[in-house]
């Protein structure tokens, strides 16, 4: 699974780095270090701490409906 | 309700039009969501000159040299389905105005009835070329670079020469100490950063550096680039007379728009990017707008209100976003519905553990305070004044600060700040000068450049850089 975080918005509250350990980590007092292609078995911990942000800084492909990551290879023309 | 226009040229466009976007990174690929996001439910072609999918940079020079995230796991993700053509390992070459016309490298054309640009820049190189393909000279930009410089990294050079401490020699640098590698760091500026948030928080980061371990040279050049008989790097010559013994040298020399391929299209592009209105759309070389080419993202020049109107030219993440997002909705708008591209330059950077985050344009600053938190403590936040009112901010450790200075900025509120803060130390009770350097010198890039002049003040007018 593939997300971001919008470092401007982050603003280092950590309840991400506490709900999804595997995937977030803070790097010193306040810069947020994450990993932008967390294992699909920490899907559950991942959304959850998407969702906890309290500046919805996270995004996370595929929450919105039943979008199934295409990749662009897939659709790659000539 | 779906937009009018007297000949339904619009809703044709919006229906079944060709669009196409150069330039499949960030500012490309949020582009072409907002664009489906719209009701944009014509051809969509996304051109890219690397063969990867969208990815992101910010890791490169921070997880993915620490060996945290592979180079090739920093994948953007989709906000949505996109249903667009990729072309993508193949750059543009050229463009037709007159034709509507995008030519590729491997001599296919692409016809649009609108345009999207969004090529961004890409590391400049070092200026001797012999030197710089010498094997342990390396740039940091693409995801290849990154794979690249990790994979000599773990093979534990005996030292490492960082060109440059913008943010991203900066960070760099960070990450080689992390790892415990020896590292110098060349800067011919005064300090680190200095360029971007001037000397007296560059002073703040010369001190980190030194601080952990980084043997800092300010003030002086790196002259020239020695390999051994093999054409292995072997050691750099420095302005001061002294040498260097050095396995990998990183460039951070800032970046070059890529404009190269428009040089004879017509179009308003050089060296400092493509200049476009405020709503996103290209300007040709006489100065009249066009109507159906628009740009985003670094590679664009556009005019900002809350900056006296002067072109700015942001090498920022979220820039990159804000303005894509504005460009893809005014490509399939009317007039009267597009919307202008008024974003504040913020960015961040993180560097031998704390977390540096900017809102504003310190460059234009003439001084500076320190309102919260102090310098010595690495911990603070600084804000940058022109001419009597605040028009940025920088925080060391304290981004929680940053968004009442974005609004004071916004608000053009006077500087020095009336608020009694909270926690004001002695250094913060005067202004003192932001000491930027002279921006006609040549440096590593600041991220903000400013360019042309505001109506109000026509003292300032900042040089594009050279290597
Ligand atoms: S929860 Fe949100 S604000 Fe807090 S560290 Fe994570 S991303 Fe940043």
């Amino acid at each position: 699974m593939r997300l971001v975080v919008d470092l401007n918005r982050c603003q280092g509250y950590a309840q991400c780095a506490f709900l999804a350990p595997e995937a977030f980590t803070m790097h010193g007092d306040e810069a947020l270090m994450y990993d932008p292609q967390p294992d699909d078995a920490q899907r559950e911990h991942v959304l959850r701490a998407a969702q906890a942000c309290p500046v919805k800084a996270i995004t996370v492909e595929g929450t919105d409906g039943a979008l199934i990551a295409e990749r662009a290879g897939a659709s790659r023309v000539g | 309700m779906p937009p009018v226009s007297v000949d339904g040229s619009l809703e044709k466009l919006r229906r079944e039009g060709h669009i196409v976007i150069v330039g499949a990174s960030l500012a490309g690929l949020r582009a072409a969501e907002t664009l489906r996001d719209e009701g944009f439910t014509g051809t969509l072609t996304l051109v890219g000159d690397e063969p990867h999918d969208p990815y992101d940079r910010p890791p490169l020079s921070k997880q993915v040299l620490l060996g945290r995230v592979p180079a090739d796991h920093t994948g953007l993700p989709r906000r949505r389905a996109l249903d667009a053509r990729w072309r993508l390992g193949v750059a543009a070459t050229g463009l037709d105005l007159a034709a509507k016309r995008v030519h590729l490298a491997d001599g296919d054309s692409l016809e649009y009835d609108r345009l999207l640009i969004t090529t961004g820049v890409r590391a400049r190189p070092w200026p001797h070329e012999l030197e710089a393909d010498l094997d342990g000279v390396f740039v940091l930009r693409t995801s290849d670079d990154a794979a690249q410089l990790h994979r000599r990294l773990n093979a534990g050079p005996s030292r490492v020469l960082v060109i440059g401490a913008g943010f991203t020699g900066s960070e760099i640098a960070s990450a080689c100490r992390e790892r415990g590698l020896d590292v110098t760091v060349v800067e011919r500026g005064s300090a680190p950063l200095v360029g971007a948030l001037g000397g007296v928080v560059g002073e703040v980061a010369a001190k980190l550096q030194r601080e952990h371990g980084v043997d800092l040279r300010c003030g002086v050049m790196v002259t020239g680039l020695e390999g051994d008989s093999a054409g292995r790097l072997r050691c750099a010559h420095l302005s001061d007379g002294s040498t260097v013994e050095v396995e990998v040298a990183v460039v951070g020399l800032g970046a070059t728009r890529n404009t190269e391929w428009l040089a004879s299209s017509g179009l308003g592009a050089g060296p400092r990017g493509i200049a476009c209105d405020a709503g996103c759309r290209a300007f040709d070389v006489r100065g009249i707008v066009t109507d159906d080419v628009f740009v985003a993202g670094d590679v664009a020049r556009s005019p900002h209100p809350l900056f006296g109107y002067q072109f700015l030219s942001l090498e920022h993440w979220g820039n990159a976003i804000a303005q894509a997002e504005v460009a893809a909705h005014n490509m399939v708008s009317s007039s009267t519905e597009r919307r202008p591209h008024v974003w504040t330059p913020s960015f961040w950077s993180a560097q031998f553990g704390v977390n540096i985050k900017s809102v504003g344009v310190p460059p234009m600053a003439d001084e500076i305070i320190v309102t919260q938190g102090s310098l010595d403590e690495r911990c603070f936040t600084a804000a940058y004044g022109y001419q009597g009112r605040i028009i940025a901010a920088v925080t060391f450790d304290q981004a929680k600060w940053l968004e009442f200075y974005q609004r004071q900025i916004e608000q053009a509120a006077p500087f020095p700040p009336e608020f009694t803060t909270v926690d004001r130390r002695p250094e913060g009770m005067r202004p003192v000068p932001a000491d930027f350097p002279d921006p006609s010198l040549p440096s590593h890039g600041p991220t903000v450049t400013l360019s042309g002049h505001s109506p109000s003040d026509r003292r300032i007018s900042f040089t594009p850089l050279h290597a």
